[in-house]
C-alpha cells in the first residue's frame, strides 16, 4: 500500500515566507497548500480535509488566535503548529490553551518544523486508529 | 477672598524651594494668632470686670461706714444740743444769771454727761453776763462772733473746733432764748473734743486707713493718722461738701494712690473723710493680677511650644509624603519609560523577525536545491556560502530572541526560575565587553541552588544593571568579577557580585540607591540602582552594598523563594 502524502496547510501573510516554505516541505515529500490570510485558510479547510494546519499568529485582518478558534470549531481534531514572531510565550500559551499542538518561533529551524509535524501527524493517527 | 486668602497661607500656588519653611511660618503665626487673641482678650476683659466689681465690693462698705459714722457724730451733737436746749427751757433767765444755779448746772452736766468745760448766759447786747467754768471770761462781749451772730439767725449753732485757753481742743454749742419781750438771749456751752477720736477708734478701721473730719474750708477738725493735726489746713483736695457719701481715687502729697470716701454733716459745717491706700484696698486684686499673668505667661509657652512642635512635625509628615510621593511619581515615570522602549523594542524585533524569516527559507530552500541537484561546478562552494547565510541569520534570530525577552522585564511574572541559568543568560549578553576589556569574570556558582519563584526578565534587568556597573568601577586588563550564589539559611538564595574597581566613597554609600543619583556624570541616568532597589524589593527581596574605597565593592541580593504577592500586584503599574 502507498503511503498516503501528509496535507500540510500553510497560513501566513507574507506570501514569500510562505511559498518558500511550501516549496521546502514539497520537497521533502509532503503535499502543500498555502492562504494567505485567516479567512481564506479556514475557507480550505471547511472544502478539503487536512492532516495539519501551519499557522501565523500574528496577521492582518483575523488574527492568528481567532482564526485557531473557527478551525477548531470546523475540526477539532485539526493539529495546528502556531508561528510567533514574538519573543513573548504570552500568545503561544494561549494558543496552546485553545487546542494549538505547539508554538515555534521564526526565523524556523526545518528539522524542528519536520519534527513537529511528524509528532503532530502520528498523535492525530494514534488517536484516529482506535 | 477666602480660597485667595487660604491659598496664601498654605501657599498652594506656587513651590518655592523653601515652601515648608514659610509654610510652618505661616501655620505658625495663624495658630498662635487664633489661639493668642481670644486668650488675651479673656484675661483683659476679666481682668477689667474683676476690677469693677472688686472696686464695688471695697467702696461700698466704705460708704456705708462713712454714712454710719456722720450719723453717729451728728447724733451725738444733737445730743448735746438737745441738753443745751433743754437747759435753756427749764431754767428762767433770772436762774441763768444767777452765778450760783449757773455753777450747780455746769456740775450736774459735767456728772451726767461727757465733755462738757463750760456754760454762760450771753445777753442780747452780746455781753457775757452770767458764766461757769474754769475761764474767767464774765462781762466778754460776744456780739462779734460768728457764733453769737449765727445763733440769732438760725436758732442753734455748732461751731468748727478750736483752741482755748489750754490749747485743747474745743467746740461751741449754743441756743438761742427768746423771752417775751422779743429779746433774743443765748446760752451757749464749750464741749471737749476728745469724744470725736473716741468715735473714730470705734469704727474699726483697717490698718492703713485714716479717718477725720474737716471743715468746709479744708481744716482738720480732728487729729489725722498721716495728714496732720487739728487746724491745720488738709493737704488732700478732697470731694465737695455733699450730704450723701461720696468717694475719688487720687493719689496723696506721698503720690500714693489713694480712695477718699467723704460725708457731709447737715447739722454743722463738718465733713467725715475715710481715707484708705489702694494698696491695701486692691491688695487682692494685685494678688490676682500676679496669678492671672502667671497663669497667662504660662499658656502662653505652653501654646506656643505646642504649636511650633506640632507645626514642625506636621510639615515634617507633609514633607516626607510629599517626597514620598515624588519618588513613587519618579519611579512610575520611569516604569513607563521602560515599558514603552520595551515595547519599541518588541516591535522592531518582530518587524525584523518575518523578513529574517523569509531569508532563513529562502537560503534554506537554495540549500535544500544544492543538496538535491547532481554535482555542478562549485557545488561545495555554493553549498558553503549558503550554509553561511543560514548561520548568520541564526545569530540575528539569537539577538532578536534576547530583545524581545528583555523587552517584557515590565511585567512581572513570577515562575519558577533558576538564578545560575539567568547568571548565564547575562554573562553572554556582556560578552563582547568582557572579551575586548579582558576582564576576569569568576562564576561561583552553587550546584545545589534552590530554584524560587520570582521574575524572570526583571532579575535579568537587575543582574545586568549591577554587572554594567561593576565591570564601569574596574579597570581594563586587570578587572576582575566574580559573582557567587548560594543558598541563604532561611530566606531563599543570595547572590554575591564582588568587583575590584575603584569602592564607593563613605559619603556617598548611602544615597547610592536614590533615583537620579549618579557618579557618571553625563553618562547615566542615575537610575540604574533605583530601579534595581525598586525591583529587588517588589520582589520581597533585600539588597545591599559593601564597599572599601580604592578595593572594590560587593553588592549583594537577597531573594525569598516565593514573593508576597500583594506586593507584586501593588508595585506593577502595567498590571
Amino acid at each position: 500500500m502507498e503511503i498516503q502524502k501528509i496535507k500540510i496547510l500553510l497560513i501566513d501573510d507574507e506570501e514569500e515566507f510562505v511559498t518558500t516554505l511550501a516549496e521546502r516541505l514539497e520537497l521533502r515529500g509532503y503535499l502543500c497548500q498555502t492562504a494567505g490570510d485567516g479567512e481564506s485558510g479556514i475557507s480550505k479547510i471547511s472544502h478539503q480535509t487536512f492532516d495539519i494546519a501551519i499557522l501565523d499568529l500574528m496577521m492582518p485582518g483575523l488574527n492568528g488566535l481567532n482564526t485557531l478558534r473557527q478551525i477548531k470549531m470546523i475540526d477539532k481534531e485539526l493539529p495546528v503548529i502556531l508561528l510567533t514572531g514574538h519573543g513573548s510565550t504570552k500568545d503561544g500559551m494561549e494558543g496552546m490553551r485553545i487546542g494549538a499542538f505547539d508554538f515555534l518561533m521564526k526565523p524556523l529551524d526545518i528539522s524542528t518544523l519536520i519534527d513537529k509535524i511528524k509528532s503532530a501527524v502520528d498523535s492525530k493517527s494514534t488517536q484516529e486508529e482506535p | 477672598m477666602f480660597k485667595k486668602l487660604i491659598n496664601f497661607i498654605f501657599l498652594l500656588d506656587e513651590r518655592p524651594i523653601n515652601r515648608y519653611k514659610s509654610l510652618n511660618r505661616n501655620i505658625v503665626i495663624i495658630m498662635l494668632l487664633i489661639t493668642i487673641i481670644p486668650l488675651t482678650c479673656m484675661v483683659i476683659i476679666n481682668n477689667f470686670q474683676f476690677k469693677t466689681h472688686l472696686r464695688d465690693q471695697i467702696m461700698d462698705p466704705l460708704y456705708s461706714m462713712a454714712e454710719k459714722s456722720r450719723h453717729t457724730f451728728e447724733l451725738f451733737m444733737d445730743q448735746q444740743l438737745s441738753i443745751i436746749r433743754f437747759i435753756s427751757n427749764t431754767y428762767s433767765l433770772a436762774n441763768l444769771g444767777n452765778e450760783l444755779t449757773i455753777q450747780k448746772i455746769l456740775t450736774s452736766l459735767k456728772k451726767e454727761h461727757y465733755g462738757f468745760v463750760d456754760i454762760g448766759l450771753i445777753d442780747p447786747k452780746g455781753d457775757l453776763v452770767s458764766y461757769a467754768g474754769p475761764y474767767s471770761l464774765l462781762g466778754k462781749n460776744y456780739s462779734q462772733q460768728t457764733a453769737f451772730q449765727e445763733t440769732r439767725v438760725k436758732g442753734q449753732y455748732i461751731s468748727n473746733v478750736f483752741l482755748g485757753h489750754r490749747k485743747y481742743p474745743h467746740i461751741v454749742i449754743a441756743v438761742e432764748i427768746v423771752k417775751n419781750d422779743g429779746q433774743s438771749w443765748v446760752l451757749r456751752a464749750t464741749v471737749d473734743t476728745s469724744f470725736f477720736d473716741k468715735l473714730i477708734s470705734g469704727m474699726g478701721l483697717e490698718r492703713n486707713s485714716d479717718v477725720f473730719l474737716v471743715n468746709s474750708k479744708g481744716i482738720f477738725q480732728t487729729n489725722s493718722l498721716y495728714y496732720g493735726d487739728t487746724l491745720e489746713k488738709c493737704p488732700l483736695e478732697l470731694p465737695g461738701k455733699s450730704f450723701k457719701s461720696q468717694g475719688i481715687e487720687t493719689k496723696d502729697n506721698k503720690n500714693q494712690d489713694i480712695i477718699i470716701v467723704s460725708a457731709g454733716f447737715a447739722i454743722a459745717d463738718y465733713i467725715l473723710v475715710i481715707i484708705q491706700p489702694q494698696s491695701v484696698a486692691l491688695k487682692s486684686w494685685h494678688a490676682l493680677k500676679t496669678k492671672m499673668g502667671i497663669i497667662f505667661f504660662i499658656s502662653l509657652a505652653i501654646i506656643l511650644f505646642t504649636i511650633i512642635k506640632m507645626t514642625g512635625i506636621l510639615i515634617k509628615r507633609i514633607k516626607t509624603s510629599d517626597e514620598h510621593r515624588e519618588n513613587v511619581l519618579t519611579e512610575l515615570q520611569h516604569a513607563q519609560k521602560l515599558s514603552s522602549i520595551g515595547r519599541l523594542a518588541a516591535g522592531i524585533a518582530h518587524e525584523i523577525n518575518n523578513p529574517l524569516a523569509i531569508i532563513n527559507e529562502k537560503a534554506g530552500l537554495m540549500m535544500d536545491l544544492i543538496d538535491l541537484s547532481k554535482d555542478f561546478d562549485q557545488k561545495s562552494k555554493f553549498h558553503e556560502l549558503t550554509l553561511s547565510i543560514t548561520t548568520s541569520v541564526d545569530r540575528c534570530r539569537k539577538i532578536t530572541h534576547r530583545l524581545l525577552g528583555f523587552s517584557k522585564r515590565i511585567d512581572f511574572k513570577i515562575e519558577p526560575i533558576q538564578i545560575n541559568t539567568i547568571i548565564h543568560e547575562v554573562i553572554e549578553f556582556l560578552e563582547k565587553d568582557i572579551f575586548y576589556r579582558r576582564l576576569e569574570i569568576n562564576l561561583n556558582l552553587s550546584d545545589t541552588l534552590k530554584p524560587i519563584f520570582s521574575d524572570h526578565g526583571q532579575i535579568q534587568q537587575v543582574l545586568l544593571n549591577l554587572l554594567t556597573n561593576a565591570f564601569a568601577a574596574v579597570q581594563d586588563g586587570l578587572g576582575r568579577v566574580e559573582i557567587k550564589t548560594t543558598n541563604h539559611e532561611n530566606k531563599g538564595i543570595s547572590i554575591k557580585i564582588t568587583d575590584n574597581g575603584c569602592g564607593i566613597p563613605k559619603k556617598i554609600i548611602e544615597n547610592i540607591f536614590d533615583p537620579f543619583f549618579t557618579t557618571k556624570k553625563e553618562k547615566g541616568t542615575g537610575l540604574g540602582l533605583s530601579i534595581s532597589y525598586g525591583i529587588i524589593t517588589k520582589l520581597g527581596g533585600e539588597i545591599f552594598v559593601d564597599s572599601k574605597l580604592g578595593e572594590g565593592s560587593i553588592f549583594t541580593i537577597i531573594l525569598p523563594e516565593k514573593p508576597n504577592e500583594m506586593e507584586i500586584k501593588n508595585g506593577n503599574p502595567e498590571n
